[in-house]
């Protein structure tokens, strides 16, 4: 009796201790963070997030051209995947919620979201790549290949399932009564979309961009071997850059200096709190839908 | 009239070739994959190691080996930890405590794997020396670690209080309760999650490049540097000998493989 009785209380201590490490694994990364770039953070300062050169062989460190790079590369990708991520939101939410062709999107969107970003990035090299360097004489600029637009595209076509699939649920969950209320004021299909399925999804369709968001600012491979890997600022669309994790991904094993290496992993920290803002905004804006269904 | 119906037809066909085009990248990049990969996937590419640029032939077998030992470290460490942690948040769920730790498990889920990189590094790497397989393992070992807590958490939540209180009613006590009623009526959940899992961090690249490093020959030896898959088709995808290409692509094969199969495993749990 006594003997189970101890394991009882044994367990239970499991499980808070199990929940315990779990947290202090995430106070610790960001406490490594913080205490690994303090040299930087110490002495840059805000020089770090306003000076737009970064050049370690004379020791400057400035993050403005990832920021830039990351930021482009991110929005373009959001930009670029929206149309596609709505349709495929709509077509399984409300046109065809059943059925073979449903489930044959389903199961290639679900496909997609499985491929290892480094194979998005080797595709992206191979394929990619060159046509972007054909369209680009077409058009008159650089011919680089590489550069933030190629980073965009692969990053839009890596970001599609994500937005699409919550995109669905969300559109899913709008109460059969609205829409029925507005076909029976003979509103057409598109009206029902545009005026009722939207608006009430719209929260949940937030989430759903800012969720991905999340994940393009912090893809690595996938953007490192197309984006061209430059530090400066890009001069247009279409010229190579670097975004904060491609620079950690490129320059990390390079960094024998104290400051370099505090410098980048400051770029970490700041990549770190970022995602964990935008994350922590989508879950609470899921979070709130979950409850009101 | 007349217009609102076109509008109406329109945009239905409008998202219709919008979701249509949307999968043309995937059919192209499983089209490269299985024309470049599957032609050079044998036997010997299976057992051998890679050779130097110049030489033909030559396979992957130390990138095999090293996923297959790096998915095993990482599980040991992320499965018990993670499964006892959904475990706490399923029954004591509403306490404070819970709604923090449920609050970072998010939190860790959305970090980006190049920064769990550069955090295994400062925890192991540095301290050890060296670049070592260890490191690799733990720094996927964080990455696995939230979708098993929440796929554990969510399953267990599902199971009726009744069956438990009929297990307790029968004098079992907690802990026998937990472990010989509650587990087993989620374990299919709880695995499910568990190969989501490993298909999440078999094929990440970024997390490994400060730990485990790579490493062109064959090593068994959990502290030394080790290739993976995704490593080596970085490496030799970013390389410009086509011989390195084609042992890429051909790892490419072999891995989306193993993720596509994994993923399809667990989201239709054929076996359970």
């Amino acid at each position: 009796m006594m003997l189970s009785f101890n394991s009882d209380r044994l367990f239970k201590t499991a499980m808070f201790v199990s929940g315990g490490i779990v947290l202090a694994v995430v106070i610790g990364i960001l406490a490594s963070l913080i205490v690994h770039s303090s040299q930087a953070l110490r002495e840059l300062g805000l020089g770090f997030l306003v000076s737009s050169t970064w050049n370690p062989v004379v020791g400057k460190f400035g993050a403005v051209p990832f920021v830039i790079g990351t930021l482009l590369t991110s929005f373009t990708a959001l930009a670029v995947s929206l149309p596609f991520s709505l349709a495929i939101s709509l077509f399984l939410g409300e046109y065809f919620r059943e059925g073979r062709l449903s489930k044959v999107l389903n199961y290639m969107t679900d496909l997609l979201s499985g491929i290892p970003s480094v194979i998005f990035g080797f595709w992206g090299l191979l394929f990619l790549v060159p046509l972007m360097r054909k369209a680009e004489l077409a058009l008159n600029v650089p011919p680089y290949g590489v550069g933030i637009l190629t980073a965009s595209l692969v990053l839009a076509v890596m970001i599609i399932p994500f937005t699409s699939s919550i995109g669905r649920e969300v559109i899913r969950l709008v109460p059969q009564d609205l829409k029925e209320a507005a076909y029976s004021l003979g509103a057409t299909r598109f009206e029902v979309v545009k005026n009722v399925i939207i608006p009430s999804a719209r929260s949940g369709i937030a989430a759903g961009i800012l969720l991905s968001l999340g994940r393009a600012l912090g893809e690595t491979m996938a953007v490192t071997m197309v984006i061209g890997n430059s530090n400066f600022i890009p001069r247009s669309i279409f010229a190579p850059g670097n975004t904060m994790a491609s620079v950690i991904a490129n320059e990390f094993t390079e960094a024998t200096e104290n400051l370099y290496l505090s410098s980048i992993i400051e770029i970490g920290l700041l990549l770190f709190v970022i995602t964990a803002v935008i994350n922590y905004l989508g879950v609470i804006i899921m979070k709130k839908l979950s409850f009101e269904k | 009239m007349n217009f609102r119906i076109l509008k109406n037809n329109l945009f239905k066909w409008l998202v219709v070739v919008l979701s249509t085009v949307s999968i043309v990248p995937l059919v192209l990049i499983l089209a490269q994959i299985f024309k470049n990969g599957a032609s050079s996937v044998s036997f010997g590419f299976l057992v051998h190691l890679p050779k130097p640029p110049g030489e033909t032939g030559g396979g992957i077998s130390n990138a095999i080996v090293g996923t297959a030992l790096l998915i095993l470290i990482a599980s040991v460490i992320a499965v018990p930890l993670g499964v006892l942690a959904g475990l706490f948040l399923a029954e004591y769920g509403k306490s404070r405590f819970a709604a923090v730790v449920r609050f970072v498990v998010n939190i860790l889920q959305g970090v980006p794997s190049i920064v769990i990189g550069i955090t295994a590094y400062l925890w192991i790497v540095v301290p050890m020396g060296h670049f070592s397989a260890v490191s690799g393992g733990v720094a996927l070992a964080v990455m696995m670690l939230p979708v098993i807590v929440k796929s554990t958490e969510e399953t267990l939540k599902l199971v009726p209080y009744s069956i438990r209180e009929a297990s307790l009613s029968l004098g079992a006590n907690y802990t026998r309760t937990i472990m010989k009623v509650v587990l087993p009526a989620g374990l299919a959940g709880i695995l499910s999650g568990v190969l989501i899992g490993i298909a999440r961090i078999a094929g990440e690249t970024a997390p490994l490049l400060f730990t485990a490093f790579g490493n062109p020959f064959m090593t068994y030896n959990v502290v030394k540097p080790m290739n993976s898959l995704p490593l080596l088709i970085f490496n030799y995808a970013m390389s410009p000998y086509p011989e390195w290409h084609r042992l890429a692509w051909g790892a490419s094969f072999i891995l989306v493989a193993f993720v596509l199969f994994m993923n399809l495993y667990s989201s239709h749990s054929f076996f359970l």
